[in-house]
């Protein structure tokens, strides 16, 4: 028996919070109501952190940035009907990137479930779809259990979100269960390392390779698996390209290295794609984003897929050899098999290709957003913790901050959140141990979707450097109208913005202009210095601009386009 | 029936008796669009567990995805497509047919044929019962309509593996 609960009767709110601090919990980013009183009342007199949003799809985003900083599982606690709704873009968001986060919606009481009682919600009906796994507990005494499993499935195998919904009865009622470790999972089934004979069959199509081009996704990352992907590139002598949440497992300054494949991915990544024997996918799932048209992608090379879960075998494309398992430890089984491969040449001609193809933007006209991200690069030489949100900037980002470390990005990658940027930069702000700056790049129209969360970073004095890239538009919508649509901009104005600065400075953050080019570097050099909490740097930037490479969606890789098309060009196929 | 209908595939899965878990499981076959022709849901020796049978239509390529993505639920413990394996399959059908006096004995001709049984009788109706694979239980209701059949109804597929060896 605990030494807790024989002090004294708990009840299952209190309960819940212990589970929480043994799952080593140490922050929790909440919104209560009044289903949720309980717990609010038991985290009143507690030492853990809680941190109150300024709405709940903002608790949900900072919990996931929190997680894809840290690498533990991120918290966040809600109360019942729209509380809970108000979550799942966040839910689902973690879901599409494997983020482990456990998301705790307070319900109304057991006997009310089912009638339509004031803020009912069938949350876990609701969220069926976009969890991992959910819990509607409906015994105070389930709880340890609960709350163990629920981490548990969080953070190991494939991460992803957890819902625990909790009646107020259950957070109210005595519970005498002790805590134990003891979880009940029996169809719960974690991969660790490979099949031995699939990794020999791996090594053996490597060997034999001549162009092997190495693809790291989110995976690697996840799997800490960062020095094992740089050890193979290095022992094979091979090109690594990666996706959008790969970037920064294998360093950007890398000689083998070729940045971001796929849709505005480098023409030389997506030139290696066209042209490999090989593609070693550790820890990507083939994404319609990185692929093209499926039918072209690779279409002469032997393909390899390491994967942790086994559903991802055959999803997309049918490997030669799929190897199911934790990319670290498989990494690990298969390095002493391989040798140095006879690819001297192809990596030559790779290099060649990222010489002749390098990724630029136009010098002229007002400020650009890639030059905003390409100074802050260099300002920070690269050490700074980018949380992005979703558009024309996030490419940017993508293609001009040279990311070398693992865990410095973070972006919507799957779901495409428009509104994750800003309150995961608060999540990860909290779970920052790098010393680091965090910076959020928000567009002006995703920024515009979660900024009340700019009290949150107020109040905390959390140091985040938060960039407005401001063209006035949804840019990324726009130059889909702009290219395939005959320039016919339905819906993508943003006249209405507020004035960023005088925003920033309703809440007591300091606002800092950016308009010409040359004080790029100054401003953001000011921004960097500042130390007293939160500084928004509003850069107010050429309207229509486009991102280049880009290849059209549903388009073989082949179709890339390097700059605009004087001709009109066909409407994509692929979707969004 | 649609004549370029897909072929039906036995699917068995042992889950683990939680609330919720048939929604996760249909849920992954209604994101695929594949249709479910019958389920079901069975207690096991082990009351924390559930068999559950499913047959259902689709693409096979789908289908192994399917598995997949079902095996990979937390609640469900193992999942697997029997179809062409050496499984005995059964099913139970009740038809209720319109029947007079005069065409008892031709009813009751073909039950015998079917190794099927009377398990209700009226002056004007019968209802029958049969058992076996779905072959059976087809030819039976088809030749059933001769006479007019007022409802029938279907348990839907069993699947046991043959031999020593657990399903
Ligand atoms: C929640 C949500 N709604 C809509 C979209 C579709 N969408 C993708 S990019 C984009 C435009 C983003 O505009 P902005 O934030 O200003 O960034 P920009 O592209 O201008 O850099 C839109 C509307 C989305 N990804 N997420
Ligand atoms: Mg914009």
């Amino acid at each position: 028996m605990n030494e807790l609960n024989t002090k004294k009767t708990l009840n299952g709110a209190e309960v819940t919070l212990e589970c929480l601090k043994r799952e080593g919990v140490e922050i929790i980013f909440g919104y209560p109501g009044g289903s949720a009183i309980p717990l609010f009342d038991a985290l009143y007199d507690s030492n853990m952190k809680v941190v109150l949003s300024r709405h709940e799809q903002g608790a949900t985003h900072m919990a996931d940035g929190y997680a894809r900083q840290t690498g533990k599982v991120g918290v966040a606690l809600v109360t019942s009907g729209p509380g809970a709704t108000n979550t799942f873009t966040g839910i689902y968001t973690a879901l599409m990137d494997s983020i482990p986060i456990v998301v705790l919606t307070a319900q109304t009481t057991t006997p009310n479930l089912g009638k339509d009682a004031f803020q009912e919600c069938d949350t876990s009906g609701m969220t069926f779809a976009a969890v991992k796994h959910s819990y509607l507990v409906k015994k105070s005494n389930d709880l340890p259990r609960i709350l163990k499993e629920a981490f548990h499935v969080a953070r190991t195998g494939r991460p992803g979100p957890v819902l625990i919904d909790l009646p107020k009865d259950v957070l109210a009622g005595v519970c005498s269960a002790s805590f134990s470790d003891e979880m009940d999972l029996p169809g719960y089934k974690i991969p660790t390392y490979a099949d031995l004979s699939a990794v020999e069959q791996a090594a053996e199509l490597l060997k034999t390779s001549k162009k092997p081009l190495l693809l790291v996704g989110h995976g690697a990352m996840i799997s800490n698996a960062s020095r094992q992907v740089k050890e193979l590139a290095e022992k094979l002598n091979a090109p690594v390209t990666s996706t959008l949440l790969g970037l920064g497992v294998f360093p950007a300054d890398h000689d083998l290295s070729l940045g971001m494949l796929g849709m505005h991915g480098t023409v030389y990544a997506n030139k290696a794609v066209l042209d490999c024997d090989l593609i070693f996918s550790i820890g990507s799932r083939f994404d319609d984003r990185i692929t093209g048209k499926l039918e072209e992608f690779c279409k002469n090379a032997k393909i390899i897929h390491l994967d942790i879960d086994p559903a991802e075998q055959g999803k997309v494309l049918e490997p030669d050899v799929f190897l199911c398992g934790d990319a670290k430890l498989v990494l690990e089984q298969l390095l002493p098999m391989v040798p140095r491969l006879d690819s001297a040449e192809w990596v030559k001609t790779v290099q060649t290709w990222k010489k002749r193809y390098p990724l630029t933007y136009p010098k002229q006209g007002g400020l650009r957003m890639q030059h905003v991200i390409h100074t802050l690069s260099e300002l920070t030489k690269g050490k700074a913790i980018l949380n992005v949100d979703v558009g024309q900037h996030q490419m940017w980002a993508a293609q001009f901050f040279n990311a070398n470390y693992p865990r410095q990005l973070h972006n919507s990658g799957g779901a495409g959140t428009m509104g994750f940027g800003f309150p995961s930069s608060i999540g990860a702000s909290f779970g920052n141990t790098t010393g680091w700056p965090v910076c959020c790049i928000a567009g002006d129209g995703g920024f515009q979707m979660t900024l009340s969360e700019l009290a949150t970073a107020a109040i905390h004095k959390l140091p985040i450097k938060i960039f407005v890239l401001d063209n006035k538009y949804l840019g990324m919508v726009r130059q889909w109208q702009d290219m395939f649509y005959d320039k016919r901009y339905s819906s993508v104005d943003l006249v209405g913005n507020p004035d960023f600065v005088k925003l920033a400075e309703a809440y007591g953050i300091p606002g800092l202009r950016l308009k010409r080019s040359a004080d790029t570097e100054r401003i953001i050099q000011k921004a960097l210095d500042y130390n007293d909490g939160p500084i928004l740097i509003h850069c107010e930037c050429e309207k229509e601009d486009n991102v280049f490479p880009m290849i059209p969606a549903g388009a073989p890789i082949t179709s890339m386009i390097t700059e605009m098309p004087k001709t009109k060009l066909e409407k994509p196929t692929g979707s969004t | 029936m649609n004549p370029i209908q897909e072929k039906a595939h036995s699917i068995s899965l042992m889950v683990a008796n939680r609330p919720g878990v048939l929604v996760r499981i249909s849920l992954v076959f209604s994101r695929r669009g594949y249709n479910i022709d019958s389920l079901v849901v069975s207690p096991t020796l082990d009351p924390n567990f559930s068999r559950m049978n499913i047959v259902a239509r689709g693409n096979p390529t789908i289908l192994e995805q399917i598995i997949k993505q079902l095996e990979k639920l937390v609640d469900v413990v193992q999942a697997k497509d029997h179809t062409n394996m050496n499984v005995v399959e059964k099913e139970l059908a009740l038809i209720k047919v319109k029947c007079s006096p005069e065409q008892r004995t031709e009813m009751l001709q073909l039950c015998d044929h079917f190794k099927a049984v009377t398990v209700d009788m009226t002056e004007t109706s019968m209802i029958i019962q049969i058992t076996g694979n779905t072959d059976k239980i087809d030819a039976m209701k088809s030749l059933s309509q001769k006479f007019e059949i007022i409802e029938y109804i279907r348990t839907g597929k069993v699947i046991m593996l043959r031999g020593e060896d657990k399903t």
